[in-house]
């Protein structure tokens, strides 16, 4: 229950931090806020041998707004995400999601660019990331690159980041007009990660009809998984209760497919996932309709 | 490699030399020996070892001590309002039997200590959201959740 020894640097900077990184090539582990990394490596799970800790890179704390959306440095804690107002006014999914990570005391310590990169099936922000069409941006000493969220996650625990790379921040862009969304997700207790989560975005056309919508699942695949046949369902068609039930039906029995643990198994897991689904996509299109471009 | 350290705890500073690997828990409880944090599970579930790091109740066995180098600790020891003088919220436990066996109780006073300075008179379900991150085998949390709601009030009164 002690992690085994490591060489520790702190850099200031983000070249520093970049350098370190390709000279230890994949023997370093990068310490974001330690709520996922720490805990496995007191198990010996990971034993690293040296930890490049970024709390000292003032550099990668930020939330802004640019032309196109919000941009998060890769070390804001998500406990900032959760208070931002800024947040709150340009990706709002983002902002009623974050209660739903872990605990308070959790959330104080945990970063927004260490739940991305850490790529945790049952995670909350993966799936908003894909929901949301952010996109991640990456850098090594050598390249920098954009990644969007949909191409970043690969498997399980495994994002498209090669080892001498890092997250630096994400941008999740302003939702068109005409937009509305909606997550949920069910746990044994509140902050327990989710047996099963997810979040919609629905876009309607100024006549009422869906236009564009995507929706997410946490915890039933091997990353975020996104329902694309039930998207493709509801493309085109007037958002009825109908027309909800029958794509949260595909989402549950064609888009995903769960593995059981003790909590839950694949027959639970799809049932909640088809509750969920319709909650969500209900949510999102009554906010779409709010917003109404019609 | 040791790493010499200074950190302020409960407003007292102390020079350390460590090894990275030593979490803040173990510093707390192994160098300068305050026991009172607790260590339930040392992976972030239980919320015992839970102290202040610059005011913000963190987990104590997920960060080294290293990373708390020029920072402000507070735990459990520094609550008291003098000698035999409880702290408000510890009063709250007090009468209103908010512990029995006490090994979460630590954790929980020092998840209280911020969220009632923001939220002064806090709901009983944002009481229950911020006791989610401490686990208690003893009580049931129905005496924690009035326990809270007294030592708000005490505090409240005080301040009126
Ligand atoms: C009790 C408990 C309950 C939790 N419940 C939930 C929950 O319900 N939902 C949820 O989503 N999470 C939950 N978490 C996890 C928590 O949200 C973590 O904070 C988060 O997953 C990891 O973020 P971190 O900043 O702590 O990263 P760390 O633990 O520091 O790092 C995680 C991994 O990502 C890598 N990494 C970190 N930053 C970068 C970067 N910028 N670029 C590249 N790689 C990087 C690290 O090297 C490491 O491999 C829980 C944790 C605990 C302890
Ligand atoms: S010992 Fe730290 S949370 Fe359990
Ligand atoms: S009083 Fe015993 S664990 Fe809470």
């Amino acid at each position: 229950m002690k992690p085994a020894a490591f060489e520790y640097s702190a850099p200031s900077t983000l070249d520093e931090a970049l350098s370190l990184l390709g000279d230890y090539g994949g023997d370093a582990k990068l310490l974001a806020g330690g709520q996922s990394l720490v805990p496995t490596m007191n198990f010996r799970l990971a034993q690293p041998a040296a930890l490049i800790d970024l709390n000292g890179i003032d550099d990668l704390f930020f939330i802004r707004e640019d032309g196109s959306g919000l941009r998060c440095g890769a070390m804001t804690r998500q406990r900032s995400v959760e208070r931002s107002a800024l947040v709150q006014r340009v990706a709002p999914l983002l902002h009623e999601a974050m209660p739903h990570i872990a605990h308070s005391q959790i959330r104080n310590r945990g970063t927004i660019g260490g739940s991305l990169a850490h790529a945790d099936p049952a995670a909350e922000l993966p799936a908003l990331a894909v929901a949301l069409d952010a996109r991640m941006y990456v850098r090594s000493v050598t390249d920098a690159r954009w990644v969007a969220a949909r191409d970043f996650y690969v498997g399980l625990f495994t994002t498209a980041m090669l080892p001498e790379e890092m997250l630096v921040e994400v941008a999740f862009p302003t939702l068109p007009p005409g937009s509305g969304w909606g997550f949920d997700e069910v746990a044994r207790q509140h902050g327990n990660y989710a047996l099963c989560g997810a979040a919609a975005v629905v876009c309607l056309d100024s006549g009422g009809a869906v236009e564009n919508a995507r929706l997410v699942f946490l915890s039933v695949g091997e990353g975020p998984v996104e329902a694309k046949r039930a998207a493709e369902l509801l493309v085109g068609e007037r958002p009825t209760q109908t027309a909800i039930r029958a794509a949260a039906d595909t989402a549950a029995m064609h888009d995903i497919d769960p593995v059981g643990d003790i909590h839950a198994g694949p027959a639970f897991r799809r049932h909640l996932s088809r509750v969920i689904a319709e909650r969500v996509l209900s949510k999102a299109i009554k906010k779409a309709t709010e917003a109404g471009r019609h | 490699m040791d790493l010499t350290i200074t950190v302020k705890v409960n407003g007292r500073e102390y020079e350390r030399s460590v090894e990275p690997r030593l979490l803040l828990s173990d510093f707390l409880r192994h160098e300068i020996g305050l026991t009172g944090t607790h260590v339930g599970c040392e992976h972030g579930v239980c919320g015992a070892c839970t102290v202040l790091v610059d005011n913000e109740a963190v987990r104590s066995c997920l960060l080294f001590a290293v990373q708390t180098n020029g920072r402000e600790v507070s735990t459990v020891e520094g609550l008291d309002a003098g000698p035999q003088q409880l702290h408000l919220i510890q009063h709250g436990f007090w009468e209103a039997h908010g512990l029995q066996c006490g090994f979460c109780t630590p954790g929980i006073l020092m998840s209280l200590v911020p969220f009632l300075e923001q939220n002064p008179d806090p709901s009983e379900k944002e009481i229950r959201d911020l006791l989610s991150g401490n686990l208690c085998r003893c009580t049931g949390y129905q005496k924690i959740v009035e326990a809270v709601q007294l030592g708000a009030k005490l505090i409240q009164e005080k301040s009126s």
